[in-house]
């Protein structure tokens, strides 16, 4: 098993199986906590959790800083708008004035992929990356697999599909890696334009060619957010046609299994990718996997920040 | 009169294709005799290397087409003096030095600095290169006449492709006017546009935008053409996929006037050195895949590419101590490029002769220069090396300003032991620790 006591989150990558099932199994203890009146346990006190975001985020960054709060540790956040970064400190500056600060650990999302991994090989607190680039978003695939256990009970063998703009994302990324880590059975499908070389050679995944290939048979249907900025980079023709073409509603839906469910790592297009009657609909666990990553991040802070190792020995 | 007797060493000599052991007196200047293994004898004063029966080699001094240094303008990452010792430590005796300067040069002011700056450093001979545009903006011709009388060798927006297929049609046209090579780096910018690195699996496992093979394969292709047409004299830098191997390959056979060049780190590296994101994997071209580096290699080894050229791009850690995305392109290469032209040897990837070619002969004949080669009376420009010195590389044993290469950390066979620029020592290994 990987130790995580003191190790930075970097991604899914190098996270094997047994790894993946102790924060799974952590954050079910701490969701119960959630769900209590008074929703804070004194695990993590004395110690500081920074978030640092780059790019724009509202649950990501809140679920962060929320895990970090119900499990008593101190927070402070960077908003780069008005930080130093806007003003032209660079990422290396940054990061050496944040080790003067002595945090514990350093939650960040950044544009460039591999800017956590940059951070991580400069600076003394952990580093959990909250989204790079187009490279790795860990928690949310880790709250992903764990909203799929507790609806399916298992996840290996699980037949998941993952549907939208592959190109361009983390989330598929860190999905595709954490789901074949734990031996689920993935197909994909993206319109040709957003779908990126290799695919199935590094994720060991199916490549469908048509959207009901890979609908057929789907328990879990994973759908992905279209940047908008897709329709002026030449990839896409418009909105309308993505929707027409690609997105989910209801009678496309009806073709994965009766027991399938829909998810989506928000924020959602309405209308786009998904249509509100789905979206807002009896198979859509969207809002689950909101409430679980919180569970999720709790169980990440608090088996990196300590803890973690004196309750499993 | 100083001189350099040495002694029962391995010559190779790419001119007249030998490969044998012999002496090599060098007096004054020029090469003054050449002999069988321990005949020649010195007088008094003449410095005596040992060449322990064939333990070392020499060579003519290496050439290299492609070199950036930054003088006058990014004088913190390079300039004249710096880039110069690295050459010389790496074996080299003529650089060629890119354009894109600040200012550019896109005038004969510049190009006379350069030569004068070269000439003043005295340890290399620095050949200037010309740009096509003024201030390589892809606009308008800069003064080819001008350029020339002044001493360009050569011509080249490096770093930006010609988009302007009238402007390079005439670029190619307007250059044999001078008997003027235009030095291409073939790149489409809408097909590169955005991209990290290499598109393939490796890029879409790191999340890395990506810029297909056909970015390259594209604008050789026009450039290919627009040389047919014109009768010009075309070089494409950098080659770095197997198709533009190919099309330069068959144009070629078509009689084209056409040469190219590979870089060290092309033939060496593929995409998969970028992961774990270290930024001195970025460079354009970039790193391509398996496939790609073989026809690179195949290409050096059958003579449709003519030369290694380093692309020597030096960057401070201003610009490369960053997230890869935001870190610059381009790296080092002038102390690298012979141990790693060795080791694509012993690979087995080309002859002993036909890699001193590549690094001597074919470098000098893209310029429509001739290389003397080891000659009774030819300038003693020479590389001595021992090829089986294995070194640890280190920042530190950088001659460069700048550290920005992957190699740092490996370890390397085959150093140079002195270089020779018309008989004076201009750099020697016991020397420089």
């Amino acid at each position: 098993m990987t130790r995580l006591a003191g190790q930075h989150l970097l991604g899914m990558r190098g996270l094997d199986r047994d790894t993946i099932y102790r924060i799974l199994d952590t954050a079910t203890g701490f969701r119960d906590i959630s769900r209590r009146t008074i929703k804070k346990v004194p695990t993590l006190r004395g110690r500081v959790v920074l978030t640092i975001f780059y790019e724009p985020s509202t649950r990501t960054r809140m679920s962060f800083e929320l895990a970090a709060k119900r499990l008593s540790a101190d927070t402070a956040a960077i908003q780069v708008a008005g930080s130093a970064a806007q003003k032209g400190e660079t990422l290396l500056d940054t990061a050496q004035n944040l080790d003067a600060m002595q945090l514990d650990a350093v939650v960040i999302r950044h544009g460039a992929s591999g800017a956590p991994h940059f951070l991580a090989e400069r600076i003394k607190a952990r580093v959990i990356n909250a989204g790079d680039g187009q490279h790795e978003h860990p928690t949310q695939a880790l709250l992903d697999l764990y909203t799929m256990r507790e609806h399916f009970g298992r996840l290996e063998g699980l037949e998941v599909s993952i549907v939208g703009d592959l190109l361009h994302s983390r989330v598929a990324r860190s999905n595709l890696i954490g789901l074949a880590t734990v031996g689920a059975k993935v197909r994909v499908f993206a319109p040709r334009t957003l779908l990126p070389p290799g695919l199935a050679e590094t994720y060991g995944c199916t490549v469908c060619t048509t959207l009901d290939e890979a609908l057929e048979g789907a328990r879990v249907l994973m759908t992905l957010r279209l940047q908008k900025e897709r329709m002026t980079s030449g990839l896409l023709p418009s909105l309308r046609e993505y929707a027409r073409e690609y997105g989910i509603n209801a009678e496309r839906l009806a073709k994965i299994r009766p027991d399938g469910v829909l998810m989506h790592p928000g924020p959602v297009n309405r209308g786009v990718e998904l249509s509100p009657e789905v979206m807002d609909g009896p198979r859509s666990v969207i809002l689950a996997q909101v409430e679980n990553g919180v569970a999720v991040r709790m169980a990440v802070l608090y088996l990196i920040l300590g803890g973690g190792e004196e309750a499993a020995s | 009169m100083t001189g350099v007797l040495i002694r029962n060493a391995r010559l190779l000599d790419p001119v007249r294709h030998t490969d044998e052991l012999g002496d090599v007196l060098v007096v004054g200047e020029t090469i003054a005799a050449l002999g069988p293994p321990a005949t020649l004898s010195a007088a008094d004063g003449v410095e005596i290397i040992d060449g322990g029966a064939g333990r070392l080699w020499v060579m003519p001094g290496l050439v290299d087409l492609h070199v950036h240094l930054r003088e006058p303008g990014e004088e913190y990452k390079e300039d004249i003096e710096s880039g110069s010792r690295a050459a010389a430590a790496g074996g080299f005796t003529t650089i060629v030095a890119m354009a894109n300067t600040k200012p550019v040069a896109d005038n004969a002011e510049v190009i006379r600095y350069v030569l004068e700056r070269g000439r003043s450093v005295g340890l290399c001979r620095v050949l200037p290169v010309g740009a096509v545009t003024m201030g390589q903006a892809g606009e308008t011709l800069a003064p080819f006449g001008e350029l020339k009388a002044a001493g360009a060798v050569a011509l080249s927006d490096d770093g930006h492709w010609l988009a302007s297929s009238r402007l390079c049609r005439s670029a190619l046209e307007y250059a044999q006017d001078f008997c003027l090579g235009l030095h291409m780096h073939a790149e489409d910018p809408g097909l590169s546009a955005g991209g990290l690195m290499h598109e393939g699996a490796v890029s879409t496992g790191l999340g890395l935008r990506g810029i297909p093979g056909a970015a390259e394969d594209v604008a050789v292709a026009r450039d290919l053409i627009l040389a047919e047409a014109t009768g010009g004299r075309l070089h494409i830098c950098h080659v770095s996929t197997a198709r533009s191997v190919e099309l330069i390959r068959a144009a070629k056979a078509r009689g084209v006037r056409v040469t190219a060049e590979a870089t060290p780190h092309h033939f060496t590296l593929t995409d998969e050195a970028v992961v774990g994101f270290d930024p001195n994997t970025k460079m354009r071209p970039p790193l391509r895949g398996v496939a790609d580096r073989q026809a690179v290699i195949a290409g050096l080894a059958d003579g449709t590419i003519d030369a290694i050229a380093t692309d020597h791009a030096p960057h401070s850690t201003i610009e490369k101590d960053a997230p890869y995305e935001e870190a610059a392109n381009g790296i080092i290469g002038l102390q690298t490029a012979l141990p790693l032209a060795l080791a694509l040897w012993r690979a087995g990837g080309l002859s002993l002769l036909n890699m001193v070619e590549r690094l001597t002969t074919g470098p000098l004949g893209v310029l429509g220069m001739t290389c003397p080669g080891l000659a009774r009376g030819a300038p003693a420009d020479l590389a001595i090396l021992d090829p089986e010195c294995t070194f640890d590389l280190t920042a530190a044993a950088l001659m460069s300003k700048s550290k920005n290469s992957p190699f740092v950390g490996w370890q390397l066979k085959g150093a140079v032991e002195t270089t020779l620029l018309g008989g004076r020592a201009t750099y020697r290994r016991h020397e420089s620790k």
